[in-house]
């Protein structure tokens, strides 16, 4: 049992009427960004791409936090578990991710301790049966994530826990949308907004895209019907001239957002320069771990040795996370990278690009 | 990585904890980035912490605007 709305949402004839409102509607040709890697796997799952006008192309963006973590701080993660005395803590999708020399699932295979978890809480909870090891969390995520990370540090702080670490590779969307926009390889007409980074930070954050830079953009939610009301509301600016910011998914994102996970995250972190895969350093786009919590940040605390990071070779991923190539442009795509056998991360996480090809393309 | 399912508030422990019913799966979730959550509640969760209480109403609201601006456009078309 949902709720009412949800099922209204998932009406196949409301889906149904807008397509054919797309259909008829006039329009230029428009390439569309998806900045969200969990509405590329929407789009393809629900078949979105094929009922589209072929006027209208669908390009995945930077969304996956795991395909945008630099080879850089996969080989960090590899070396942190590899110290003594240290439980790792990681959501499940970076496990399988290849580093330059190893895996986390390879390191695991030869006895190191690493431990998915659901929630950045499960990994408090580590920490405090374990008080005689340093529970090392992966921070990885963009602005839905960092928040919840953020919260467990200040719970670790008020539980008094001394062994919970975070190694911070957190990242904020805007930075990389501003540094796509100016990119002079990719082009991009319209942003389908992603929907619950929306939540946290509101709708109100991107407009400096409409202000500055004039493209058109709308936030969406992740249903079939949400998405096309996205693709509808574009191509009507596109058409019309006249680039807007607009909320497709009002019962989730607010024009302010979540103020107080903004405000615990703001409390936590601090921005810094990050390396994106692919697209390299965006200017204060990473979430560093505030002074105050030095005591909490990994990259303070321990002692982590990274060798010289190569990312795989012949592998597309920083192409395909600019919305520049396609995976069908990757020449290892579906021969040596597969998900059984991933080159690189776009192929690994579920909300990777190269995954979505994968288990959906014909 | 996200849930875009709803998920009903079922309990609340002392410690900000919430028993969370998704689907009929129960879980866990934490309520520290939302403000005054009740038993009840539907909420969007995100890794573990709930990050947004829906408003059935307001949703079914924008729901109606949705159907009712496909509705006009289709008349529109259909006078021109
Ligand atoms: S198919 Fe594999 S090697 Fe090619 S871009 Fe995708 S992840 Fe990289």
């Amino acid at each position: 049992m949902g709720i009412k709305h949800l099922e209204e949402y998932r009406d196949p004839e409301l889906a149904k009427r807008l397509i054919d409102r797309i259909g008829k509607a006039p329009h230029r040709p428009a390439r569309l960004m998806e900045v969200c890697g969990t509405h590329t796997v929407s789009i393809f799952r629900s078949g979105i791409r094929s009922v589209l006008p072929d006027t209208i192309s669908l390009v995945s963006g930077p969304g996956c936090p795991v395909c945008v973590t630099d080879q850089r701080d996969i080989d960090a993660f590899i070396a942190i578990s590899r110290l003594d005395g240290v439980i790792v803590a990681t959501f499940g999708d970076l496990i399988r991710v290849p580093g330059s020399i190893s895996s986390l699932q390879k390191e695991r295979a030869d006895g190191r301790d690493i431990r998915v978890v659901y929630s950045a809480m499960d990994a408090l909870d580590i920490a405090r049966q374990h008080p005689d090891q340093q529970v090392v969390f992966l921070g990885v995520g963009f602005e839905t994530t960092a928040p919840t990370i953020a919260a467990s540090i200040q719970a670790a702080r008020m539980q008094g826990l001394a062994n919970y670490l975070v190694y911070s590779a957190h990242k904020t969307v805007p930075a990389a949308l501003e540094t796509l926009v100016n990119a002079p390889d990719v082009r991009i007409d319209g942003f389908i907004l992603p929907g619950h980074v929306s939540v946290m930070i509101g709708v109100n954050a991107y407009a400096f895209l409409t202000e500055r830079y004039k493209i058109p953009c709308v936030v969406a939610g992740f249903e079939p019907a949400d998405i096309l009301s996205a693709v509808y509301k574009l191509i009507l600016q596109i058409d019309a001239g006249r680039p807007l910011l607009e909320n497709a998914y009002p019962r989730a994102v607010t024009p302010e957002g979540n103020r107080r996970a903004i405000q615990i995250m703001e409390d936590v972190f601090e921005p810094v320069d990050a390396v994106w895969r692919g697209i390299g350093v965006i200017a204060g786009s990473g979430l560093k771990i505030r002074e105050k919590f030095a005591d909490m940040d990994a990259a303070v605390r321990l002692d982590i040795q990274v060798p010289e990071s190569q990312p795989p070779k012949g592998c597309a991923c920083g192409d395909i996370l600019k919305g520049s190539k396609t995976p069908l442009e990757c020449p290892l795509y579906q021969k040596r990278c597969t998900p059984m056998h991933p080159i690189g991360p776009c192929m690994v996480s579920s909300e990777g690009t190269c995954a979505a090809y994968y288990r959906y393309h014909q | 990585m996200c849930l875009a399912i709803p998920s009903k508030i079922t309990h609340i422990d002392e410690s900000g904890m919430a028993t969370i019913d998704v689907q009929g799966v129960q879980r866990q979730a934490s309520l520290m980035l939302i403000e005054d959550p009740e038993v009840g509640d539907y909420v969007i969760v995100h890794a573990g912490f709930a990050i947004h209480k829906l408003d059935e109403a307001f949703a079914l609201e924008s729901l109606a605007i949705l159907r009712e601006s496909l509705e006009l456009a289709t008349l529109s078309e259909s006078a021109s």
